[in-house]
């Protein structure tokens, strides 16, 4: 999951120092050096529930929640829900003496946004770690920002079993129910999940097991929803050095009940073929167990591009992973799915076809 | 070629005429310089309120306010957000540091809706984790930055474009404790898109109205009547320039026949002379308008720090005082130069180019005057003056007030020559002597080559009667107002309520009355306006400054049963005493009466205080108005300030408020003044050029009488006679033209500029100040004329026989 933690890495920290021109070395002052923060140590063990909770000390952390849901009309829909937090300053310089009404180390961001055949609903909102505006508890676990929340229906809850998640923005707004059919799943070694050669990490695990049932509100009236969701929490204070153009990462459902994770980073295009495309993979079992897989053994290939917010973007794309016999087509329900927040992307659902069948979200940033 | 050699001949006439070609030069250069500094003023000042607008409400412009008036809290604007609503805190205010008065505008750009674009430095990057954390970078503008650099809790000081002039823009974290405001909010700015599940703000907070900010949205409509009033000088001052322009181009033009014919006879077309003609105008204009610009950057830098105070102490509308120099001002400079040369030129050229091949080439009478054409003059004025009686009958509105004070003006300077001129042929019926016959019909002979710079100067003086008539008018009336309004000796604003009621008990005895002036800022009739609260007393019924007041208005106004208002709400929305009105949402009054509010552009109603209170629970009671013997107010103040640690703004005395009212008063007419003084200058410039290039045309109708044995002395003492009689007569006639003029401003431009219509005073002392001014002034200008035809060489006057012109 390199794929997706980098560009969210240079999403936040374009955001932090947004007048910092796009193109500088490292993401401008995100640099590569921890900075006073905490670093992931493959020696840290996860532990539930602290680690559902907020990681303060570290840089930066999200909790991202995809699903691909089926209307009681039959149609098929998609629904994202985001929060991330970023640490302003490092763990030492955190605790100030005058701390005001609105002091705060801390910032966060919601991302949430409902898919349908035909349109697209997207809302931002943004808060600062005071008053209770925007935060995340480990029990009763809650993650919050605004009205938006994702939260632990039973107090007790230690293990994401049953979790509820809402938001609304312009247009649109939604209330899912969240049931786990699987066991969490641990990226890397225990969670510890290397980004890069020189030795960058994350920790990283995810909930893939998710079954769904809800209600949209749209513009044309409500739907009753049932369907499946992706639950991934990742915390880190290093980010990658990113020369690249952009990422393409897919989250998938098949229907054979396995799942596959797969991503690349596009290189900036300046150094031998090796470095411009990087790729990662991890499969899941129909029982949840996992299997990474390192640089080269996936592949991903577009298929045809479409016009989406005055740009071309891949909409159809061939992803192959040789050790599991998969070999499949995805594409976009709504090509238009993009996400014109603060720093804009694509982020939809997609239909899967080719040796295997099913459903899954897909994720695209760098297109201009 | 043959181009070239056209104007390099063409140009050979300013080599010998070198006092002609500055004439012709400094006259365009000054009337593009007076439009270019007005221009440059205004657009300062239009750039500074842009800044404000973007600082305070980038991108949305509804916000959600409290309708007391009062601080948002904390807990609402919580709730808010938690019940599916967009909003961003502001908190404001203001702090000194040093002597200076700081705007503090703290804002929590974490949810300020798509601020990153606007919230740039000066050098092009924002650390927004710097601006959010302590201690704090701040965004401060560049004439406060020093003093914004040793508040406590700023890290680091960045002057930011957007920033408006005395203002600091930090975090909402560092203004809380800068101003001394924990958990308070002064409104919330809505983000242009809300959410879709959303609970009503009825429910959620009745107490928050949502509206379309108007303390920026109005400062446009508030300051369009001055800057109108400047855009309005600037024309003036080019108008009467043009007029200079226009006589030394006429003169230029006329001395060059002769040449002219011989080019065409030589061979060269008509399109290369009219060419070449052209090109040199365009010549002349562009270095008199490059010129003409950087004048009006000067006169601009000059003036516009009293600009700034003005607005700042009129409408609180913030305007840097320092000028930037931008690229829109060479270019309308230069382009109002080159339209005003083309147009002062027009018919000239248009006269040499249809001038037969082999005419005389002999100059004829300079645009000799025809019975015909005082025909024309005298319909054209006419007309224009019927059109001013239908806009001052049927139009309203700035512009129309403007354009009839411009079509008086006009109208009356067109008649002007023929008025002087039949004049002079009723003095010539009465002279007896054959040389102050030969005098009389001579003048009226010479006047149409004066008539534009005669013209020029009875607009400057109508102007100058009109504006100064209207300042003192204004000066006398505001001066005897501001002795009503601040009856009272002291004025304080305590810390709070308690300190209030301590105050107030402790002064008991100590002071005649202490009368609460609690307001509130609401919506008036739809517009934000304050209502004031105040307590019956002697102090208001004898010295309030009532304009119209109803039987018994101060007893209905008492007992809650009416209202008061000022005379700008009144005119503005067409009230009068009876009718009633909406003051805020939920309450309405009928009026009692209207009183004079000058200087003050928005809505003002006064009701009883304790109706205030009753309806708007939460006023802050904490300004008094003190009662005492006048002898003993220093004393008390004294122990005020001992006792309750008030002074500075929490503690003025009736002197200084006085004071510094009448200083703002000053410096709001200091620019009227300059740019009359100014407007002045060019109209003596103009006659000065005009007598200057009559007396070279002069000697083949001064020779004859010369040779009929009157000195050269004599005659230049007639000369010189001659010009101040004219000056004379154009005096009088521009003094009831300039009263009329002070009454346009006073009882029109006044009233849909400010919404006060003043009473007029005459000032007959400034008149004969004027009058010397401009007769000194003429006689400067027609001494070096006359001087030097006093000394010119016999053999000079003979040549002019020996040339048989």
């Amino acid at each position: 999951m390199s794929v997706k933690a980098t560009w969210i890495w240079a999403l936040v920290g374009l955001w932090l120092l947004s007048a910092v021109p796009v193109g500088a070395q490292g993401y401008g002052g995100l640099g590569t050096e921890a900075q006073g923060y905490a670093v992931p140590s493959p020696q840290t063990l996860i532990e539930f529930p602290k680690d559902h909770g907020p990681h303060p000390h570290f840089r930066i952390e999200w909790w991202y929640l995809t699903a691909n849901l089926t209307g009681e009309d039959g149609s098929n829909y998609g629904a994202q829900w985001t929060l991330f937090r970023n640490a302003l300053k490092p763990p030492a310089a955190q605790k100030s003496p005058e701390a005001g009404n609105w002091s705060t180390s801390q910032l966060w961001m919601g991302h949430a946004a409902v898919t349908t055949p035909s349109a697209h609903y997207v809302s931002e909102t943004r808060a600062r770690g005071s008053l209770g505006l925007a935060g995340a508890q480990s029990l009763p676990f809650s993650a919050w920002i605004n009205d938006w929340r994702l939260a632990a229906k039973a107090p007790g809850d230690q293990n994401f079993r049953q979790l509820t998640v809402a938001a609304s923005g312009a247009g649109f707004s939604y209330q899912l129910d969240l049931k786990a059919r699987g066991p969490l799943i641990f990226h890397g070694q225990n969670g510890y999940s290397v980004k890069s050669s020189s030795g960058h990490a994350s920790h990283y695990y995810s909930q893939p097991h998710f079954e769904v049932s809800g209600r949209l509100n749209l513009p044309d009236g409500s739907v009753n929803v049932i369907g499946t969701a992706w639950l991934d929490r990742e915390w880190s204070s290093q980010p990658l050095s990113a020369a690249q153009s952009g990422w393409d990462w897919v989250a998938l459902n098949f229907s054979d009940g396995s799942k596959l994770m797969a991503g690349q980073l596009r290189g900036g295009g300046g150094g031998n073929r090796r470095d411009e495309t990087y790729t990662s993979a991890t499969w899941i079992s129909p029982r949840g167990t996992s299997t990474s897989y390192p640089d080269g053994s996936l592949s991903m290939e577009e298929v045809s591009r479409s016009t989406v917010a005055d740009r071309a973007v891949p909409t159809v794309w061939r992803v192959k992973l040789p050790d599991k016999a998969i070999d499949i087509e995805i594409e976009a329900l709504n090509k238009n799915a993009w996400m014109s927040t603060s720093f804009p992307y694509w982020e939809g659902p997609v239909v899967i076809r080719g040796t295997h069948s099913g459903r899954g979200y897909l994720e695209m940033t760098g297109y201009k | 070629m043959t181009l070239q050699i056209a104007l390099r001949v063409l140009w050979s006439h300013w080599t010998y005429r070198p006092l002609q070609f500055l004439t012709l030069l400094v006259g365009l250069s000054l009337a593009t310089g007076l439009w270019t500094g007005v221009q440059a003023i205004n657009t300062e000042a239009r750039s500074s309120y842009d800044q404000a607008r973007t600082a305070l409400l980038p991108q949305a412009n509804q916000v959600l306010q409290r309708r007391d008036g009062q601080s948002i809290k904390l807990t609402t604007y919580v709730a808010l957000q938690q019940s599916g609503w967009r909003t961003s805190p502001v908190l404001e205010g203001e702090l000194s540091s040093g002597n200076t008065r700081i705007k503090v505008i703290g804002v929590d750009l974490v949810s300020m809706p798509q601020t990153m674009d606007s919230w740039s430095q000066d050098d092009g990057k924002f650390n927004l984790a710097a601006f959010l954390t302590s201690p704090h970078l701040i965004l401060a503008s560049a004439d406060i930055a020093k003093q914004a650099a040793i508040l406590p809790g700023v890290a680091i000081v960045t002057t930011g474009k957007n920033v408006p002039p005395g203002t600091i823009i930090t975090d909402i974290d560092l203004a809380e404790r800068l101003l001394d405001k924990p958990g308070q909010i002064s409104r919330l700015v809505l983000a242009p898109r809300q959410s879709l599940m959303q609970t009503e703000l009825q429910v959620l907070a009745p107490q928050l109205e949502r509206i379309i900010n108007q303390s920026a949205a109005d400062i446009d409509r508030l300051t369009d009547s001055f800057h109108l009033n400047l855009s309005a000088f600037g024309m003036l001052a080019f108008a009467v320039g043009l007029f200079i322009v226009q006589g030394t181009i006429n003169l230029a033009f006329e001395q060059r026949r002769g040449m002219c014919r011989t080019l065409r006879v030589l061979g060269v077309s008509l399109r290369t002379l009219a060419l070449a003609l052209i090109l040199e105008l365009l010549m002349i204009a562009v270095i008199a308008g490059a010129a003409g610009v950087i004048l009006g950057y000067f006169i601009a830098a000059l003036l516009l720090p009293d600009v700034a105070a003005t607005l700042r102490g009129l409408y609180g509308a913030q305007v840097s005082g320092e000028l930037d120099f931008r690229v829109g001002w060479w270019l309308t400079g230069l382009a109002i130069a080159i339209i005003g040369t083309l147009l002062a030129s027009f018919w000239s050229l248009l006269k040499l180019l249809r001038m037969p091949v082999l005419a005389a080439a002999q100059p004829r009478a300079w645009a000799l005057m025809t019975r015909r054409g005082t025909f024309y003059r005298l319909m054209v004025s006419g007309g224009l003056l019927m059109l001013a009686l239908a806009l001052l009958q049927w139009g309203s509105g700035l512009v129309v007030a403007f354009s009839i004070v411009a079509t008086c003006l006009l109208g009356a300077a067109v008649v002007l020559p023929d008025a002087i001129a039949s004049l002079m042929g009723v003095f010539e019926r009465f002279a007896r002597r054959p040389v102050s016959q030969w005098f009389w019909a001579d003048t009226r002979q010479q006047l149409p080559g004066l008539s534009l710079a005669l013209m020029a100067l009875l607009l400057a003086l109508a102007a100058n009667i009109g504006v100064s008539t209207m300042v003192g008018s204004f000066r006398l009336t505001f001066d005897g107002w501001l002795d009503q309004r601040l009856a009272a000796e002291l004025y304080v604003r305590t810390a709070n309520e308690k300190q209030s009621i301590k105050l107030r008990d402790w002064l008991q005895g100590r002071a005649d009355a202490v009368l609460p002036v609690w307001n509130v800022v609401t919506t008036i009739e739809g517009e934000a306006g304050q209502i004031f609260g105040f307590s019956d007393h002697a102090t208001y019924r004898n010295y309030w400054p009532m304009l119209q007041l109803q039987q018994g208005g101060w007893d209905n106004v008492a007992a809650g049963r009416a209202v008061l208002i000022n005379e700008q709400l009144a005119r503005r929305r067409g009230f009068a005493p009876g009718d009633v009105i909406r003051l805020s949402e939920d309450h309405k009054l009928p009026v009692a009466g209207i009183y004079s509010d000058y200087g003050n552009p928005r809505p003002q109603a006064m009701i009883n205080v304790d109706l205030l209170t009753r309806w708007f629970p939460k006023v802050a009671k904490t300004r008094y108005a003190i009662r005492v013997d006048a002898a003993k107010s220093q004393a008390l103040a004294e122990e005020i300030r001992l006792k309750f640690g008030l002074e500075g703004r929490n503690l003025v005395d009736q002197a200084s408020i006085k004071r510094r009212s009448l200083e703002i008063f000053e410096r709001t007419f200091t620019i009227t003044q300059a740019l009359n003084v100014l407007t002045l200058s060019v109209a003596g410039f103009a006659i000065f050029t005009s007598l200057l290039t009559q007396s070279s045309m002069r000697l083949p109708q001064l020779a004859p009488i010369w040779a009929l044995g009157l000195t050269r002395r004599q005659l230049a003492g007639l000369e010189f006679l001659r010009a101040l009689l004219l000056a004379a007569l154009t005096m009088i006639f521009a003094l009831p033209l300039g009263l009329g003029l002070a009454w346009l401003l006073l009882a029109v431009v006044n009233v849909e500029a400010f919404g006060w219509r003043l009473p007029m005073f005459l000032f007959v002392d400034d008149w004969l100040v004027l009058a010397l001014y401009g007769l000194v002034a003429t006689a400067f200008a027609a001494a070096i004329p006359a001087r030097r035809f006093s000394t010119i060489a016999p053999a000079d006057l003979v040549k002019v026989f020996a040339h048989e012109r």
